[in-house]
């Protein structure tokens, strides 16, 4: 495929053109990402995650221009959520980054998540198989840190990097269910706003709970404040001493062994739900599935194993109803 | 599934600052179902055309109210040319003279939308040429 | 006060009988009335009951704390207010010349418009300036363009106010030195600077370098002219912009007097005692549509200031609480369809100004929505202000509407939602904190997008766009700037920094940087001294923006 060697040379407008096709659901997205996949696994991908207003966007500015001083190729996909009425969506993270902009070394993609939680997931990791192929260095994934959704994506990532800041009562969100545990590097930016040192205190209260058993790597605090510029040459010291460590400590390949699984998964179980569609109409007939439930005439489980019976004799090429 | 979404980057070059407008059409667009990326004001056509390829948008809708634009929104759509992105359709809006339109259009404005246009004649051209 | 037992007695048998009857038969137009802020209007406003004490707390007389009914005690009766049209465009020698014919013209100050690259602290040669020299103001490069800007002009005899921000302090100094080749003192200059940054960050964009450093040479200004140019508003607190981004009235009023109160803070930080720099600040408001709510607004701002200023920086002099404004009639109010509908939209403008007690005032010409006006219309709007001066009869007496019912309630009520608003910016820890965090934006952008989503549902009528269209011709003979400007102003340049002395310029620029380094040091006298050698506008900025950085924008969708 021309547009894989195109990627593969780093051009920008068949990068552009390929995360779209696979953000579209297109039907040369399949073979587009498996023709990409044996040439990734290079590139670091650290997902930078937290609550709005955090600075995440601004943090991620300041790590670019010092990837770039060390002559890494950088690409950031920043996702914003979709309107659940409209189903449109305003992408403004990339405007914190824009003295980029004109950078031949950075790639800054705006993604949406289109109201299809499981949908999101599987793209970014297609799109991430697109950069990396595409010989970026570092990937960053920016993403607002609510919901399973943005652990999904947070997932796919190397390393994570959570976003705190003072004064929000971020100390609360930040033990509320999975958040703290999918964090790698914990960063308080805003550091001159009041609360700055309490927050990180609690952080290390929350953190010293963690389960130590197989998770022997510590995880840094880094103070930081992205829009005065401190911390950052810090925090990106801290992201390659944990690169270093989990590397060397067999964790990332066991992530990325994991992530594969997950993928595989994925895949397996949105092609499985496809297949199910369109030979037995799922979505055509659910509503009179719930019909013919809610007068009672009809059982759930049996409702949904006649189906599936249905659907296992039509492989078989007979049927009944 | 989820649809494919026609995506449009609202942009300021040169160094007007007014963007009320800008951010109204943005947000309009958004509820209409667009996705809608906005950079902010002072872009240079350098930054605006790098920012369109990279988001593979299917427009360009320039804002100006300070009467630069015979300058720079040719200088925009020229730049797309160069970069082998002129299937990237630009569209402008703000305070652009009556008498400059057929010359914007002859470089290569696909449209100008003056003081007074609504959201739905916008929404009217752009579903035209999206071919919808 | 609330409204006598009788009154409210009669209101209701009122109510329930004739009014009743009438709607029956013809039921009002609208189930709810707003003002042009979206507040409601009720149909009938009586007297509430009356009480000297309260009189005197809340309106009071002209003059005299807290000056709801106006700053000096015979208004327009003593003299009209300064009619002051906002021009400039192109090159100093085409501004210069338009300038002489407005003085001609009958106007009485003078009010200079600088084009976006001389705003944000770009030559005209710089690539950033590409396409905009010249087009929205004149472009001033070096001191030689404001030497010809002022030509013929007696700096003694006129006040000058000049739009410019972040820059403000070079274009002053650069004004000061044009006054000294003509032998003229700088105790002798009258005029403003807008001066006003944090507008600029909420609503206008012009910025350059970010609050702190900016905040720095704004009170090095108040500090320089306090003692050296004692007659200069070295300030004008903004309004007009922040209504133009598409906030209500309140809002208008509420941003504007927080961001007086942050620069006063910031003056007093910075050592200065508060009635040595409070009496020169001076205040710009837009005037809109709605007559009635923008004359109660311009009151309420005023009682609201004279407070703050007594109560919370403990202002003595009566200078210091009064609260002195410039207004602008609405731009965004104006249409490009029908522009001659303009023309009466402005004259209700100008109207509300006036009746609201304005110092100066700019009406905008006909063809505001599609150019820079022509001679004609700028004439035009200058003779709609003075119609209004000679002919109308309201400048016979002080505060005319006070005492109307809808007047003054619109006046309470306009300052409760001010102080609310003024209440939670402090709780967010000011307006630069507000800023920052996007609070102020998004209050504003909400009001705008509701207000445009109102337009085009046709909920809000805007004559000759949602109503009473027309087929037209589009007017011709548009002012346009001739974009070879941009080579002229390249060519002066050259000229310029052939014939000065480099060295000395280079010396001024290195004193200048040092000054920035220190907090402490006053960058004034240094800013002039690099003025005086021709330094250029860029050259100057270039050194502050190397020393203060630049702002990023807030970005709030």
């Amino acid at each position: 495929m021309n547009l894989v060697d195109d990627i593969r040379r780093g051009d920008v407008r068949a990068i552009a053109r390929a995360i779209s096709l696979i953000e579209d659901f297109e039907p040369e997205a399949e073979l587009l990402a498996d023709s990409l996949f044996p040439h990734t696994g290079r590139a670091l991908i650290l997902g930078v995650t937290g609550s709005p207003g955090t600075g995440k966007s601004t943090l991620v500015d300041r790590l670019i221009t010092l990837e770039r001083r060390s002559g890494h190729k950088v690409a950031v996909i920043a996702i914003d959520p979709s309107s659940p009425f409209s189903g449109g969506a305003i992408l403004g993270d990339r405007l914190r980054m824009q003295e980029h902009a004109t950078d031949p070394g950075v790639f800054i993609r705006s993604m949406a998540s289109r109201g299809f939680l499981g949908g999101v997931a599987a793209a970014t990791g297609d799109v991430l198989k697109v950069l990396d192929a595409a010989g970026y260095d570092t990937i960053f994934i920016e993403t607002i840190g609510v919901g399973q959704t943005e652990i999904k994506i947070v997932e796919l990532s190397d390393i994570v990097l959570l976003v705190l800041m003072p004064g929000t009562g971020d100390e609360i969100q930040a033990m509320k269910a999975g958040v703290m545990e999918i964090g790698d590097i914990f960063i308080i930016n805003k550091k001159d706003m009041p609360g700055a040192d309490k927050l990180r205190m609690e952080v290390e209260y929350v953190l010293s709970f963690k389960n130590p058993g197989e998770d022997t790597v510590i995880n840094p605090i880094v103070m930081t404040s992205a829009t005065n510029g401190e911390g950052i040459g810090l925090l990106r010291e801290a992201i390659a001493a944990h690169r270093s460590e989990i590397a060397r400590s067999g964790k990332l390949e066991q992530k990325r062994r994991f992530r594969l699984e997950r993928e595989l998964m994925g895949v397996l179980s949105r092609k499985i739900h496809r297949l199910m569609d369109v030979r037995i109409e799922v979505s055509k007939q659910l509503p009179d599935w719930a019909d013919t439930l809610y007068r009672r005439k009809a059982c759930p489980y049996a409702l949904i194993n006649k189906q599936i019976q249905n659907f296992l004799k039509e492989g078989r090429g007979d049927r009944t109803n | 599934m989820p649809s494919k979404k026609t995506r449009i980057l609202i942009a300021k070059p040169g160094l007007d600052g007014h963007d009320r407008g800008a951010k109204f059409i943005a947000r309009a667009l958004r509820d209409e179902g667009y996705e809608v990326i906005y950079t902010g004001i002072r872009q240079s056509p350098e930054a605006i055309v790098q920012t369109a390829i990279q988001e593979d948008v299917d427009f360009v809708g320039l804002s100006l109210l300070s009467g630069a634009h015979n300058e720079l929104f040719p200088r925009v759509v020229d730049l797309l040319k160069e970069n082998g992105a002129e299937d990237i359709k630009v569209i402008g809006g703000g305070i652009i003279p009556e008498e400059d339109i057929p010359l914007l259009k002859e470089k290569g404005v696909q449209a100008v939308f003056g003081p007074g246009t609504s959201t739905e004649q916008i929404v009217e051209f752009l579903e035209h040429e999206s071919g919808r | 006060m609330p409204l006598p037992e009788e009154l409210k007695k009669q209101k209701k048998e009122w109510e329930e009988t004739i009014v009743r009857k009438v709607i029956s038969r013809y039921p009002e137009r609208k189930p709810e009335f707003v003002t042009g802020s979206d507040k409601p209007v009720e149909r009938l406003y009586l007297p509430e009951s009356f009480s000297v004490e309260e009189y005197l707390e809340k309106q009071g007389f002209p003059g005299r704390y807290p000056y709801t009914r106006g700053v000096q005690p015979t208004m327009y009766r003593g003299r009209p207010w300064t009619m002051r049209q906002y021009a400039g465009f192109g090159t100093a020698e085409e501004s210069n010349q338009r300038y002489r014919f407005l003085l001609e013209q009958g106007q009485t100050g003078l009010s200079v418009a600088f084009d976006l690259p001389t705003q944000i602290g770009y030559d005209s040669d710089d690539p950033q300036a590409e396409g905009e020299v010249g087009k929205v103001g004149v472009a001033v490069d070096t001191l030689r363009d404001m030497e010809v800007l002022f030509d013929d002009i007696p700096l003694d005899k006129i006040s000058t106010s000049m739009t410019i921000n972040a820059p403000a302090a070079i274009l002053l100094t650069m004004y000061i030195a044009v006054a000294e080749k003509k032998g003229i003192g700088k105790d002798k200059l009258r005029g403003t600077i807008q001066n006003d940054i944090l507008k600029e960050y909420i609503a206008r964009g012009t910025y350059i370098f970010p609050p702190a450093p900016s905040m720095r040479l704004i009170t090095d200004v108040f500090a320089y002219c306090t003692r050296e140019v004692p007659q200069w508003n070295t300030i004008s607190i903004s309004g007009y912009h922040i209504r133009e981004a598409g906030s209500d009235a309140p809002q208008e009023v509420a941003f504007t007097l927080a961001n007086g109160i942050e620069y006063v803070r910031a003056a007093l930080k910075a050592g200065l005692s508060v009635d040595d720099f409070a009496g020169r600040l001076s205040f710009f408001f837009n005037a809109h549509n709605d007559l009635l709510e923008e004359v109660a607004k311009f009151r309420a701002a005023r009682r609201i200031w004279a407070r703050i200023m007594k109560e919370r920086f403990n202002a003595t002099e009566p200078k210091s609480m009064m609260l002195r404004f410039h207004t602008q009639t609405g731009g965004s109010t104006l249409t490009a369809q029908q522009p001659d509908n303009n023309i009466v939209r402005v004259a209700i403008q100008a109207l509300a100004a006036v009746l609201g007690g304005t110092q100066s005032l700019h009406t905008n010409s006909r063809e505001e929505a599609l150019a820079l006006p022509a001679e004609e219309s700028v004439r035009l709007a200058l003779r709609t202000q003075q119609v209004l001066a000679y002919e109308s009869g309201v400048t016979s007496t002080v505060d005319p509407l006070a005492g109307s019912y809808y007047v003054e309630a619109l006046t309470d009520r306009i300052e409760v939602e001010v102080w609310q608003y003024i209440d939670r910016i402090e709780a967010l820890g000011g307006m630069v904190p507000s800023i920052l965090k996007g609070y102020v934006q998004k209050e504003i952008q909400e009001v705008a997008f509701r207000t445009q989503k109102d337009i085009e549902k046709g909920k809000r009528v805007v004559v000759g766009i949602n109503k009473f269209q027309m087929e037209e011709k589009r007017p011709a003979n548009l002012l346009r700037v001739d974009p070879a400007i941009r080579q002229v102003q390249t060519d002066k340049l050259s000229q310029v920094k052939r014939s000065r002395n480099s060295s000395r310029v280079q010396n001024s620029l290195s004193a200048l940087r040092q000054g920035a380094k220190q907090d402490d040091v006053n960058l004034l006298p240094l800013i002039l001294e690099a003025v005086r050698e021709y330094a250029t506008l860029g050259e100057i900025c270039r050194v502050l923006r190397d020393e203060f950085g630049e702002h990023k924008e807030t970005i709030v969708l």
